[in-house]
């Protein structure tokens, strides 16, 4: 049971954004990068799958040199092989990233392919069901459980509310969401054999894909923005529980306009 | 290429809020973008609702619950016949689901969660909050038709005085679907959930212990709202994770959001900066949750929040 495990490496969740200028990009100079949290959550997922059913777990990224460093950090933690798409993902829609991720995709061994419910940051939840078209696959997206079986897997889906159960004929695209298990860190000895594991660097035309169709199409940033300073809100001393109550019941009905 | 298609949801025989929604912004798409607004649905019901809220035409295909390979056959038949310059989406779990796979399948750029959007030089543009709510990115959507899922609660729905629209039965391709739906499990049936509801009452870490979450739910049902919670306390195994709003968690933006015993990380910001209206409690004054805080209240929550949950059950008995 071989799968595939598709990573993105993201601003660090606490850092600071700022803009470039051009104001169109994010000034990347000294922020820190991370593997985006839900795709620790689908690596996890696989090395699961792994451990009980053998095969490999291969992580691919689509990104800067940087990349290679959230792979590093993936095979420290127990992925068996990772390739590394090389080229400035900034200028890529999500389709171009989904192009780029199926074509590598094709030529790796896979049975399941996993992603994160969405890329921490700029949040689209897009490439992993675009991939699951591009490829024919069956998708299922925010998911919270899995069993894998022989040809198929059964995947719970979290939907407003309640949960559905799917079943999907392999080979399949699984979204992981938090809850779906619990990431491992990284041992020593993990660490120790990541580094003789050899990160293959493919291009985009590597791959047969022309740039004209990957980059600057389709979606293209007109602008980032910070969001105005919130303007400070009123603050009151709640010692007395009962006027404190009444305080916050004249703004829901005045200011909110609820009741 | 005219006129704007929206993905039209039904559930429980009535057109879901993100779907009107997104009708109501499509309108005003359409007007500007030229063509009619017209709806996909899968249930005729969804034809006098989406009429009210200024679709001419829907369009419909039997094909049952929702399944990504169905639905998307469906969409693409309908795009095919209607040939829209815009698709929206209302953006629910459904329409998440299908807007990439359709977006994908056409070739044409998509925008996820998006709280504005214009047509401007024969383009869609599309603002959509990214890093956490610490800036807004700014989108042209290219492709025929330009898709776009739109964020709950960032485009009021606004009848439009209009009637019925007509119903256009569309047949779909047989399809092999290689996934099917086995079961739908509600576990807490009855529940507002957090995602598209209009009033938020969450709990953090200040409630000591699991039991304590009544105060929020009384509160929660005494306004009529849903129940929201800190990932603290879902860590904890207070809550459930269908509760926890923020980064890993669901991203909310209710009219009203009253947080209570939440310190105010920024992983919790993320998923609530911008509801319209918040009211924070807390004991310290100098919490981080005081910042984006409409109204602050300086206290202790397990004398507010009864208190509140009194005031407003004798509000509403008047
Ligand atoms: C501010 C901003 C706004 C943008 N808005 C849009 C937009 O509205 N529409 C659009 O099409 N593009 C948009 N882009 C272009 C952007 O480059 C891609 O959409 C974005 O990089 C995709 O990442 P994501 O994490 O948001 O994708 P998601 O679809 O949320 O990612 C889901 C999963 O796909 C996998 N994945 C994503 N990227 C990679 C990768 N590079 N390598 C390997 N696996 C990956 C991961 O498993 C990830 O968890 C925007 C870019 C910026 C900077
Ligand atoms: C990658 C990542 C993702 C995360 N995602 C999320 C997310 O999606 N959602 C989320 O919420 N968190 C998330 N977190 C966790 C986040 O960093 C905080 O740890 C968490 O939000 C804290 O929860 P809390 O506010 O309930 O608890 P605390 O921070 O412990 O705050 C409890 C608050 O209760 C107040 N209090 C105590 N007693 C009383 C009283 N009697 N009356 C009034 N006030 C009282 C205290 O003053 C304090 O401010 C994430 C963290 C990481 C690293």
């Amino acid at each position: 049971m071989n799968s595939v495990v598709c990573i993105a490496q993201v601003p660090d969740t606490e850092a600071r954004i700022k803009i470039a200028a051009g104001g169109r990009r994010i000034d990347e100079a000294g922020l820190k990068f991370i593997v985006s949290p839900y795709d620790e959550f689908a690596l996890e997922e696989a090395i699961r799958v792994k451990e009980a059913k053998g095969g490999d777990v291969t992580v691919i990224s689509f990104g800067p040199d940087r990349a290679q460093q959230a792979l590093r950090e993936c095979l420290a933690r127990g992925a068996t092989q990772a390739l590394h798409i090389k080229g400035e993902v900034a200028d890529a829609d999500s389709l171009g990233i989904a192009k780029v991720l199926a074509a590598a995709i094709k030529s790796t061994p896979h049975d399941l392919v996993f992603f994160g419910k969405q890329g921490v940051g700029t949040d689209n939840s897009l490439v992993g069901p675009m991939v699951a078209e591009l490829l024919g696959y069956p998708q299922v997206n925010v998911v919270t459980h899995l069993e894998v079986g022989d040809g198929k897997a059964t995947a719970h889906r979290e939907i407003e509310g309640a949960e559905e159960i799917i079943e999907a004929a392999l080979p399949a695209v699984i979204t992981a969401q938090k809850g779906l298990n619990e990431p491992r860190y990284a041992s020593l000895k993990g660490i120790m054999a990541a580094k003789k594991i050899t990160i293959e660097t493919k291009s985009v035309a590597d791959l047969g894909l022309q740039d004209s169709d990957i980059f600057n199409q389709r979606v293209t940033t007109v602008a980032i923005e910070l969001p105005p300073e919130k303007k400070g809100g009123r603050k009151i001393d709640g010692a007395d529980p009962a006027a404190a109550a009444k305080e916050i019941l004249k703004y829901i009905r005045e200011e909110a306009k609820v009741l | 290429m005219a006129g704007v298609l929206v993905f039209a949801e039904v559930k429980d025989g009535k057109l879901k809020r993100a779907s009107r929604e997104a009708l109501s912004i499509g309108r005003k798409l359409a007007a500007a973008a030229g063509g009619d607004l017209a709806a996909f649905a899968t249930d005729r019901a969804a034809a006098a609702d989406a009429g009210l809220y200024g679709a001419k035409k829907v369009y419909v295909a039997a094909v049952g619950p929702y399944a990504t390979e169905t639905y998307a056959a469906a969409v693409q038949q309908a795009i095919s016949q209607m040939q829209p310059s815009i698709f929206l989406l209302g953006g629910t779990s459904n329409g998440r689901d299908l807007a990439p796979r359709i977006a994908a399948r056409l070739n044409v750029g998509v925008a996820s969660d998006v709280d504005r959007l214009e047509w401007i030089d024969g383009k869609l543009r599309a603002r959509r909050p990214v890093y956490s709510g610490k800036a807004f990115a700014t989108v042209d959507v290219g492709g025929n038709p330009a898709i776009a899922t739109t964020r709950p609660n960032a485009f009021p729905p606004e009848e439009s005085g209009d009637g019925a629209a007509e119903v256009v039965d569309i047949t779909v391709p047989q399809i092999q679907a290689k996934a099917k739906l086995l079961e739908t499990r509600t576990p807490e049936a009855g529940e507002l959930t957090i995602a598209e509801a209009d009033i938020i009452v969450s709990g953090g870490r200040g409630l000591k212990e699991a039991a304590n979450f009544s105060l929020i739910r009384d509160l929660a049902h005494a306004i009529g709202g849903a129940v929201g919670a800190s990932r603290a306390t879902v860590d904890a195994g207070w809550i459930d994770h269908q509760h926890q709003v923020g980064q890993t968690g669901r991203v909310v933006s209710p009219n009203l959001y009253i947080a209570a015993g939440v310190s105010g990380a920024i992983q919790h910001l993320a998923g609530m900066s911008s509801s319209k209206h918040i009211v924070a409690i807390n004991k310290d004054p100098e919490a981080p949750i005081f910042r984006v805080a409409d109204l602050g209240v300086v206290g202790d929550l397990f004398q507010i929040v009864p208190a509140l949950t009194e005031e407003v059950k004798n509000a509403k008995a008047h």
